[in-house]
C-alpha cells in the first residue's frame, strides 16, 4: 500500500482521535463500576440459643451481608445453607408443611441436604457448618470457600 | 385588533424562520379513512400517556427521597400527609401501565397491518426501541418505592441481566452498584429513571415522530392500490387532531377513574434478609418472560435453563425489531399470510404465558 502524505496525516489524526476517545470513555466506564468494598472476613456468627429454634422450623440469619437459612429438622438436627436461590438470586425459606426448602419466586425446591429437587434451580444451595457450643448455635463458613 | 397583533407576531417569526412551508405542510396533511383507521390513534394515546408520566414524575420528584432509609418513608409521607399525593402517585403508576399497554397495541396493530414495510422500516425500529425503553422505565421505577415486591423483582431482573454470557456480570454490577441489590441500586435506578431514560426516550421519540411526519400515515395494501378518486381522507388539522383530543380525554377519564378507585398500594418495606414472599410476580408486561423462566428446567442439554431462556428472548427481541428486513412474503391467494401467522403465534404465546403466570 502506498503511503502518501495525505494518508499518513489521516492515519495520524484518526489514531489520535481514537486515543482521545479512549481516554474520555475509559474513566467514564470505570466510574460506573462500583469499587470493591472491603468486607470484614467473617468465619462464624452466633445464631442464638438452641431453645429459640423449635424442631421443624427455619430462620434467616445474617452472615455478614449474606443471608443464611438455619433449619432445625424434625429430629432436632441443625443445618445451614446459603439462603440465596441458585436460580435467580431470590431468598429461599423453610416450608414446615412440605419439610423442604422453597423459593417463592419461581417455585424452586431443595431437600434438607440443599440439593435442588424441583423447579428451575440449576445447582444445590451452598452448605454452611453448624456447631452447638454451650447451648449456643454457631454458623460457620465452610472451609472450602476460603 | 387582536388578530392584527397575532398577524404581526406571525409575520415577525415568518420573516426570520420561514414558517410558511411548515404551515403549508400542516394544511395538506391528511389521514386515510378506512376500516382500520382506529389503529392510527394508538400511537397518539401512548404519547399522551407519556406526557402524563413526565408531568406526574416531576411532581413526585418534589417529595421522593431516594435511599434505603428514605425511599419507602418519603412515599409513605407522600401518600398519607401530602394533599393529593396518593392521587399523583396512583396516576403515575396507572399511566405507566396503560402507556405500555397502548404501546403494545400500537406495535401489534402496526405489525398486523404491515405498516412496517418499505419505506417505514426505521419507524418500526425506533418504535420498538421506544417500547423497550418504556419497559426499562417500568423496571427501574418499580424499585423506587423500595418495597418487598420491588426488591425481589429487581433481584431477579438484574440477575437475569447477569446471566447474559460475557458482558452480563459486569452490566449487572453496574446496574446494582455492587454485587447485591442495596441502597446503591436505588440511587442508580433513580438516576436512570429520571435522567438517562427520559433523555434517550425524547431523542428516539423525536426521530420516530419525524419519520411518521415524513411518510404520513401508512395505508393498508388494498387501499393503497385503489385509484385516488375512490379513497377517502380527512384533514389532520383540525379533524383528526380533534378526534385525537377526544380520545385523549376519554383515556384521561379512565386513568383518573382507575387511580381513584383502585389506588396503587405501597406494600411492605423491603427487607434484604427476609425470604421472598409467596405469590411474588413482576409487572404484567414482564409476566410472559417470568413464567417461561419458571417453567424451564434447571438444565437443558449442556446449558442452564435460565441462560437458554434469556438467550432465546434476546434473539427473539432482536428478530422482532428487525421484522421489516426479513418479513416473509406469502402468495396473494394464501388465506393466512406467514407474517400474520407468526404474529398470532407470538400473541398467543404472550397471552397464554401471562394467564398461566397469574393462575399458577
Amino acid at each position: 500500500m502506498e503511503l502518501n502524505r495525505r494518508k499518513f496525516t489521516n492515519m495520524l489524526i484518526g489514531g489520535g482521535l481514537l486515543g482521545w476517545l479512549a481516554s474520555v470513555l475509559y474513566p467514564l466506564f470505570t466510574y460506573l463500576i462500583p469499587p470493591r468494598v472491603e468486607e470484614q472476613s467473617l468465619n462464624s456468627v452466633k445464631a442464638g440459643k438452641v431453645d429459640d429454634f423449635p424442631p421443624n422450623s427455619g430462620k434467616i440469619i445474617k452472615f455478614g451481608r449474606k443471608p443464611v437459612l438455619l433449619i432445625r429438622t424434625e429430629t432436632g438436627d441443625f443445618r445451614a445453607f446459603s439462603a440465596t436461590c441458585t436460580h435467580l438470586d431470590c431468598i429461599v425459606q423453610y416450608r414446615e408443611d412440605t419439610k423442604h426448602i422453597w423459593c417463592a419466586c419461581h417455585n424452586g425446591m431443595f431437600d434438607l441436604t440443599g440439593k435442588n429437587i424441583a423447579g428451575p434451580p440449576p445447582r444445590p444451595l451452598m452448605p454452611y457448618g453448624v456447631r452447638v457450643q454451650k447451648n449456643e448455635i454457631i454458623i460457620e463458613k465452610p472451609t472450602n470457600l476460603g | 385588533m387582536k388578530s392584527n397583533m397575532v398577524k404581526k407576531v406571525y409575520n415577525w417569526l415568518d420573516e426570520r424562520y420561514d414558517l410558511t412551508p411548515l404551515i403549508e405542510f400542516a394544511r395538506h396533511k391528511k389521514v386515510p379513512v378506512h376500516e382500520h383507521t382506529i389503529w392510527y390513534y394508538m400511537g397518539g394515546v401512548t404519547l399522551f400517556l407519556f406526557l402524563i408520566q413526565i408531568f406526574t414524575g416531576i411532581l413526585l420528584s418534589m417529595y421522593y427521597q431516594p435511599g434505603p432509609d428514605s425511599s419507602y418513608e418519603s412515599l409513605r409521607f407522600l401518600l398519607t400527609k401530602v394533599r393529593f399525593g396518593w392521587l399523583i402517585r396512583s396516576i403515575h403508576s396507572w399511566s405507566a401501565n396503560l402507556m405500555i399497554f397502548f404501546a403494545f397495541v400500537h406495535m401489534f396493530s402496526t405489525f398486523f397491518t404491515r405498516a412496517y414495510k418499505k419505506p417505514r422500516e426505521l419507524t418500526w425500529v425506533t418504535g420498538f426501541i421506544l417500547l423497550s425503553l418504556s419497559m426499562a422505565f417500568g423496571f427501574s421505577g418499580y424499585l423506587l418505592p423500595w418495597n418487598e415486591l420491588a426488591f425481589f423483582a429487581t433481584k431477579v431482573g438484574t440477575e437475569i441481566v447477569g446471566a447474559v454470557p460475557v458482558v452480563g456480570p459486569i452490566i449487572m454490577k453496574v446496574l446494582r452498584g455492587g454485587s447485591d441489590v442495596t441502597g446503591a441500586t436505588i440511587y442508580r435506578f433513580y438516576a436512570i429513571h429520571i435522567t438517562l431514560l427520559p433523555a434517550l426516550f425524547m431523542l428516539v421519540l423525536a426521530l420516530h415522530l419525524v419519520f411518521v411526519q415524513k411518510h404520513g400515515m401508512s395505508e393498508p395494501e388494498h387501499l393503497a392500490n385503489l385509484p385516488e378518486s375512490r379513497k377517502k381522507y380527512i384533514p389532520f388539522f383540525p379533524n383528526f387532531l380533534l378526534r385525537d383530543l377526544i380520545l385523549w380525554l376519554i383515556v384521561f377519564d379512565i386513568l383518573v377513574f382507575l387511580a381513584v378507585y383502585y389506588p396503587w398500594e405501597l406494600g411492605l418495606k423491603a427487607d434484604p434478609f427476609a425470604p421472598a414472599p409467596a405469590g411474588i410476580r413482576p409487572e404484567w408486561y414482564f409476566m410472559f418472560m417470568f413464567q417461561t423462566l419458571k417453567l424451564l428446567p434447571g438444565h437443558i442439554l449442556f446449558i442452564e435453563g435460565e441462560v437458554l431462556g434469556i438467550l432465546i428472548f434476546m434473539v427473539g427481541g432482536l428478530l422482532w425489531m428487525l421484522v421489516p428486513f426479513w418479513a416473509l412474503k406469502g402468495r396473494p391467494d394464501q388465506r393466512i399470510q406467514p407474517m400474520e401467522f407468526i404474529g398470532v403465534v407470538v400473541l398467543i404465546y404472550i397471552g397464554v404465558m401471562t394467564i398461566l403466570g397469574y393462575a399458577l
